[in-house]
């Protein structure tokens, strides 16, 4: 650790597989997670900083317009990347100026890097194939030990550039610092930026309908097409499909989208009488938590994805609703207001041992952590609107998120749990937000109509 | 009182009610001239009556030259059977019933809606009416789902315990989704909560 030729992130084994280039096109399950001691090992010669890395452009060496646009996106949506993880520290990008361009991808002006103070760089190039592809290649280096901490090849088209990065992304954070990243996560939402007018015998009811996007906002699609409203999307767990709240039939129901089969099912026997709204998956994929008023008042349910094994888990007259799961699947928390306002609790999937969670004036939208975490997120109210905030459950410590800045609700985690997205509209109107689960580091990710209820792939 | 004026209308009309629902779609879909001439009957109830010889072409008749004491002023009879259901809830004898904040309670004043409400739909037995329970936009989207579901099963519960039978009734929850007053003030939240009917079927 005292070592400078140490420096950062580098084991033996990655450097090794640097040789070669490694044809990525699939993370690997089997891909060893350092150990915690390892990892401080390689976290380099400043103990207590963070390394500091660099993304220039990706060369194109065949001068190709449309790839020399592609490379300079790809660095930047990677910079952006790696600099909402907050593992490293992101050296600007409009610094580089001094720093002449590489030669290759692996011939780069190293001494130029560390006058800049970069401890390791990212190189990448674009090279057109003959058959219409692009083959993108890249590796991180070591500015001081001028080792390549390893390097990947990818080839497929152009038409989402912003992939590449966030596979690299996602690689460089898994194999410096043992972290699962997020940047190829997508995030369902609802948002009236098409809104139509509402099928049905009452005027002036607009839309809203379900989209998907990147993590970051970018790549929004389209996945309901309903003339109807529909509220509450939510990732199945193998992200091959979504769940949300609509009215497309009449009464609210959960519908299931399965949006790369273009199949639609409503397996919890909604009717004309039988409402269910709120859907919630189990962890492992088997099950849905939802609200339903099939005993005539709104309760929380359980049930198979396919509607069988249905389970009663609230009774209470007040509003039980908002489930969500436990990171194991054995206790859901919700929101009820049987003591007069709504406020969280928890109680086990088998409807034992129920508590209480949160005690302030108005709670809704609980969202539990992923571990290692075991945190319940929520909208509070602290004023004429709510701010996010988030109970530890080991210490029942509460910690603020957000700080009356705007209405700020309906929190939902990233898969690795160390950032939150939820909608606010502290900009007027109603957009997401990113957040990180310690409050630092917020971004907005939608600027179109007004986007809400939002939920993070699993 | 209106109530009592309507239901002798209505006990003349009511075959007239399910001879023109049985007519089919299109003596809905055109609303009657605001001022029609006497013997021009509306073009939809033409089209009704060719479609169907045995259904008796509704014949306009003049509004009343007095207006009736206090609102809702309802339609006259035979302009009510050829009315829309968008016309008929545009201009609704179903009065919203609205409820105190974060409360699904049903006041003395919420009981007389939902009474002169039965008064009106046991004259119409064929109608089949959504109670829609609607929030003010103070609350979380997702608790008003259950809170807006709460006050439509409160309203339509009450108007069961009056004898209408649970048939006719059908319950929704929009939530805080579809607002009828925007703006973010007293006033505008009071008129956003509430149970509001519509008539979905005549």
């Amino acid at each position: 650790m005292k070592n400078p030729s140490r420096s950062f992130a580098l084991t033996v084994s990655l450097a090794l597989s640097a040789a070669g280039a490694v044809v990525l096109t699939q993370p690997q399950d089997d891909a060893p997670i350092p150990e915690r001691s390892q990892v401080d090992l390689i976290i380099g010669d400043r103990i207590g900083s963070q390394p500091r890395f660099a993304v220039p452009d990706c060369l194109a060496p065949g001068g190709e317009p449309e790839l020399v646009s592609a490379g300079r996106i790809l660095a930047q949506v990677l910079w952006d990347d790696l600099e909402f993880e907050r593992e490293f520290r992101m050296l600007p990008r409009d610094t580089y100026a001094t720093v002449p361009p590489a030669r290759s991808v692996t011939d780069l002006p190293f001494r130029a890097w560390q006058e800049l103070g970069a401890d390791g760089v990212v190189s990448c190039s674009l090279t057109g194939l003959p058959d219409g592809r692009v083959s993108v290649q890249a590796r991180l280096f070591n500015t001081r030990s001028l080792e390549s901490a390893f390097g990947v090849e990818y080839s497929g088209t152009l038409r989402n550039v912003r992939v590449y990065a966030h596979e690299l992304s996602d690689e460089i954070h898994r194999q410096q610092r043992g972290l699962e990243g997020v940047a190829r996560s997508r995030i369902t939402f609802v948002s009236d930026r098409d809104s139509e007018s509402a099928l049905g015998l009452v005027e002036n009811r607009r839309t809203k309908e379900v989209y998907v996007a990147d993590y970051d906002g970018a790549n929004v699609q389209r996945v309901t097409v309903s003339r109807s409203l529909n509220v509450t999307p939510t990732w199945s767990v193998n992200g091959r499909a979504i769940a949300y709240t609509s009215w497309r039939s009449g009464p609210p129901d959960v519908f299931i989208s399965h949006i790369y089969e273009g199949r639609l099912e409503s397996p919890l026997g909604g009717t004309v009488e039988v409402h269910n709204w709120l859907p919630s998956y189990s962890p492992d994929g088997r099950y849905i938590a939802f609200t339903s008023n099939r005993d005539g008042n709104p309760e929380i349910y359980i049930s198979r994805t396919d509607g069988t094994d249905l389970r009663r888990l609230t009774n209470h007259p007040g509003i039980d609703t908002s489930p969500t799961w436990s990171p194991v699947g054995l206790q859901i928390a919700f929101t009820s207001n049987r003591t007069g306002s709504p406020q969280i609790y928890v109680v086990g999937v088998d409807g034992t041992g129920l508590r209480r969670i949160t005690f302030e004036s108005y709670c809704d939208r609980p969202t539990w952590s992923p571990a290692p975490y075991n945190e319940i997120a929520y909208a509070s109210r602290t004023g004429p609107g709510y701010d996010i905030k988030v109970v530890d459950l080991a210490t029942n410590e509460v910690r603020q998120l957000t700080f009356g800045l705007g209405s700020n609700e309906s929190p939902s985690y990233a898969a690795n749990g160390r950032h939150l997205v939820f909608s606010s509209d502290r900009s007027g109107d109603r957009q997401l937000f990113l957040i990180g689960r310690d409050g630092r580091g917020l971004r907005r990710i939608t600027n179109s109509g007004n986007n809400e209820m939002p939920g993070w792939s699993k | 009182m209106w109530g009592i004026h309507l239901g002798s209308l209505a006990r003349r009309s009511a075959a007239v009610l399910v001879l023109a629902a049985l007519a089919g779609g299109s003596c809905v879909r055109n609303p009657p001239p605001v001022e029609p001439e006497p013997t021009a009957p509306p073009p939809g109830a033409e089209a009704a009556a060719r479609a169907r010889p045995d259904t008796p072409a509704p014949r306009p008749s003049p509004r009343p030259t007095a207006p009736q004491p206090p609102p809702p002023v309802l339609p006259e009879e035979d302009e009510f059977t050829a009315r829309s259901l968008e016309e008929i809830n545009r201009d609704s004898p179903l009065s919203p019933v609205f409820f105190p904040y974060d409360s699904s309670e049903l006041d003395a004043e919420a009981q007389t809606v939902i009474q002169a409400n039965a008064d009106v739909l046991v004259q119409f037995p064929t109608w089949v009416v959504t109670i829609e329970g609607h929030c003010d936009e103070r609350g979380t989207p997702e608790y008003n789902l259950g809170l807006g579901e709460r006050r439509a099963l409160a309203v339509r519960d009450h108007l069961v315990r009056l004898g209408l039978p649970a048939s006719q009734l059908r319950t929704v929850s929009y939530g805080k989704e579809f607002p009828f007053v925007p703006g973010s003030d007293e006033t505008s939240w009071a008129a956003n909560r509430r149970a509001h009917f519509v008539i979905t079927a005549q």
